[in-house]
């Protein structure tokens, strides 16, 4: 593997015929490698997607990785028949959580960078740090004491104990900062404060159109994160109708020993992914202008 | 974290123009009342709690009449804190993270690396393609995820098992000796993908004429990969570094979820874990000193490792 990148950079450089078989082979080994690890990404997505279309007799019996007796949609049937259809209510629940909490917290994002961003004001560093300095910190550290005193204002178990803590995002307020800063020229701002608009307006009407592509990156990592949180309702959540997909899934898999049959937790896992793997493929560049943000500051 | 240092390279894009302009009493108004919303709720989701927590890690409460009978709450110092160091499910369960991260942190970044420098090089083919299955992992929720593998894991129906047996070799991922390992491959299955697009993401940052020139002076591939690219990348490798320290430290629903199936993994396995675990039986004073010190020790870590790397750059 050593040879691959040399001879790579050399062909670049205008390859010299001779050197075309060893590019040839550089470029055989770039791809050896990244083909291996595509596999190992790829092999448990598809045994997830082959357990999806077998009934739990054939789970035991036949080849992990391929085929046999297909029966996806009587286990899509049965996922949805489970419980008195309460799969249907998590995923409802999932995407109450998520796209409510994504569209307020970058709302909220978006003003506090933008102001972080754009008006001198003194501790305005201090601010900033703080926030930044709250990234740093685990999720157990706000969610355990916040169960602790939610139960104290009678918020447990409601939508309210999940939502709430949602929708603030500091990771969501320095990536907004950042972009801000960099992309909302001054001079726009003046211009139109020399026109007589307002400060709300301004914001409104000038600063968010230009800062919308990094908006729609702090959604979409704001829905993702909320989407996948398992822990914060795991602790707020008891009633099975409030849960979100995560942990009713979880459940469902701890719950095999109740009766609960392997391939409905299955299934039900291979359902869950789908809405997101598809926002994922749809929506690629916004992910990587957000990272890129991130990484290069 | 309240200290800036003059390499504070995250106030710098703002710090000019704010210079330009005469900070009025108004500027002033518009700034707090934009930034209100977000702090109101910053202040009570997350300073809040903070404080509620160390708050409550400083009481104890006393039952009587075997749990039954009402309970006092007395002050108790540094008791429960003295209480959680002398607490050896809860000490090992911060060695066993620590080992696993020690170990997984450098491999999946190494992969990152690599696969990202791949990605990058001119050889490549499909780039599209294999981006898009690398980060794969990350759209699926890591407590599906986890319920994935723990059926993959499981012996009864774990295609590796069964094709390990086809060669004559009996694993058991879920054994004692191999269950660290198997959740570290959880976590490297899940995040080397996410690391390797930020990686990637800083390497398509670098400009072209940098690393031409680098090749016209004869410089081979990987010359240039190791004295261009990776210090170009280094903010990158520094910030995906900090993640997955965090990430590490929050360890949680991979063994919660292969706790249900595999007896090798403790109610006491990561420190979130044990912590989850004082929490249920009521033990909430002692379950917040235990997230105080996890907290603690996770910005100890990622804040000492920024500070670390920062001191290290302004030198080289």
């Amino acid at each position: 593997m050593t040879t691959v990148t040399p001879s790579a950079a050399r062909a670049a450089a205008g390859p010299p015929g001779r050197l075309r078989t060893s590019s040839l082979a550089g470029r055989a080994g770039v791809f050896a490698v990244m083909a291996l690890f595509a596999l190992y990404t790829l092999i448990p997505v598809w045994w997830l997607l082959v357990t999806a279309t077998k009934n739990s007799g054939y789970l035991f019996t036949t080849n992990g990785l391929w085929f046999s007796h297909f029966d996806l949609w009587t286990n899509i049937r049965d996922v949805f028949q489970e419980q008195d259809g309460i799969f249907a209510r998590w995923l409802l629940n999932s995407a109450l959580y998520s796209v409510g909490g994504a569209a307020v917290s970058t709302t909220l994002s978006a003003m506090a960078g933008y102001a972080l961003a754009k008006y001198p004001f003194r501790g305005r560093d201090l601010t900033f740090n703080v926030i930044l300095g709250a990234v740093l910190i685990p999720d157990v550290m706000f969610a355990l004491p916040l169960y602790l005193m939610f139960s104290q204002v009678h918020l447990v178990n409601t939508y309210w104990a999940v939502f709430l803590p949602s929708v603030v995002s500091p990771f969501g307020v320095y990536l907004s900062r950042i972009y801000a800063g960099a992309s909302v020229p001054d001079e726009l701002i003046e211009a139109a404060r020399l026109d007589g608009a307002g400060e709300a307006r301004i914001f409104w009407r000038v600063a968010m159109p230009i800062m919308s592509p990094a908006l729609v990156t702090i959604f979409l990592f704001q829905f993702v994160s909320i989407w996948n949180n398992y822990l914060l309702p795991l602790l707020m959540l008891n009633s099975d109708e409030l849960q979100p997909v995560t942990v009713g899934l979880a459940n469902w898999r701890e719950g095999v020993n109740q009766g609960i049959p392997y391939n409905i937790t299955i299934t039900g896992a291979f359902l869950s992914v789908i809405p997101l793997i598809v926002a994922f493929l749809v929506l690629q560049r916004f992910w990587r202008s957000g990272l890129a943000a991130g990484s290069v500051k | 974290m309240a200290t800036r240092t003059p390499g504070d390279a995250l106030a710098h894009p703002v710090a000019g123009s704010a210079a330009k302009r005469t900070p009025g009493r108004g500027h002033t108004r518009s700034a707090v009342l934009f930034l209100a919303p977000f702090g109101l709720l910053f202040t009570a989701m997350m300073l809040a709690p903070i404080g509620y927590a160390v708050y409550q890690s400083f009481f104890r409460t006393h039952r009587s009449g075997l749990g039954l009978g009402p309970s006092t709450t007395v002050f108790a110092g540094f008791g429960n804190y003295v209480t959680a160091l002398h607490d050896s499910r809860f000490m090992s369960s911060f060695l066993r993270v620590f080992t696993l991260g020690i170990v997984q942190v450098p491999v999946m970044l190494g992969l990152a690396l690599l696969l990202a420098l791949l990605l990058d090089s001119r050889g490549a083919v499909f780039k599209k393609v294999f981006r898009q299955i690398y980060f794969l992992p990350y759209a699926l929720p890591g407590v599906i995820a986890a319920i994935m593998w723990s059926f993959l894991y499981a012996p009864s129906v774990s295609p590796f098992t069964a094709a390990l047996r086809h060669v004559g070799l009996e694993v058991n991922f879920l054994s004692d000796d191999l269950v660290l390992a198997s959740i570290g491959n959880m976590m490297t299955w899940a995040w080397t993908g996410f690391n390797m697009l930020i990686i990637y993401s800083a390497l398509q940052a670098i400009p072209g004429e940098l690393t031409e020139a680098a090749v016209m002076d004869g410089c081979s591939g990987w010359r240039v990969a190791w004295h261009v690219k990776i210090p170009a990348v280094r903010p990158a490798l520094i910030l995906t570094t900090v993640f997955s320290i965090i990430g590490t430290a929050q360890l949680f629903n991979e063994p919660a979820v292969l706790s249900q199936v595999a007896p090798t993994v403790s109610p006491t396995y990561t420190p979130i874990l044990a912590t989850q675990q004082s929490a249920d039986i009521n033990n909430y004073n002692y379950a917040a000193t235990q997230s105080v010190i996890l907290a603690l020790l996770t910005f100890v870590l990622s804040f000492g490792f920024l500070k670390f790397t920062q001191r290290k750059g302004t030198f080289a």
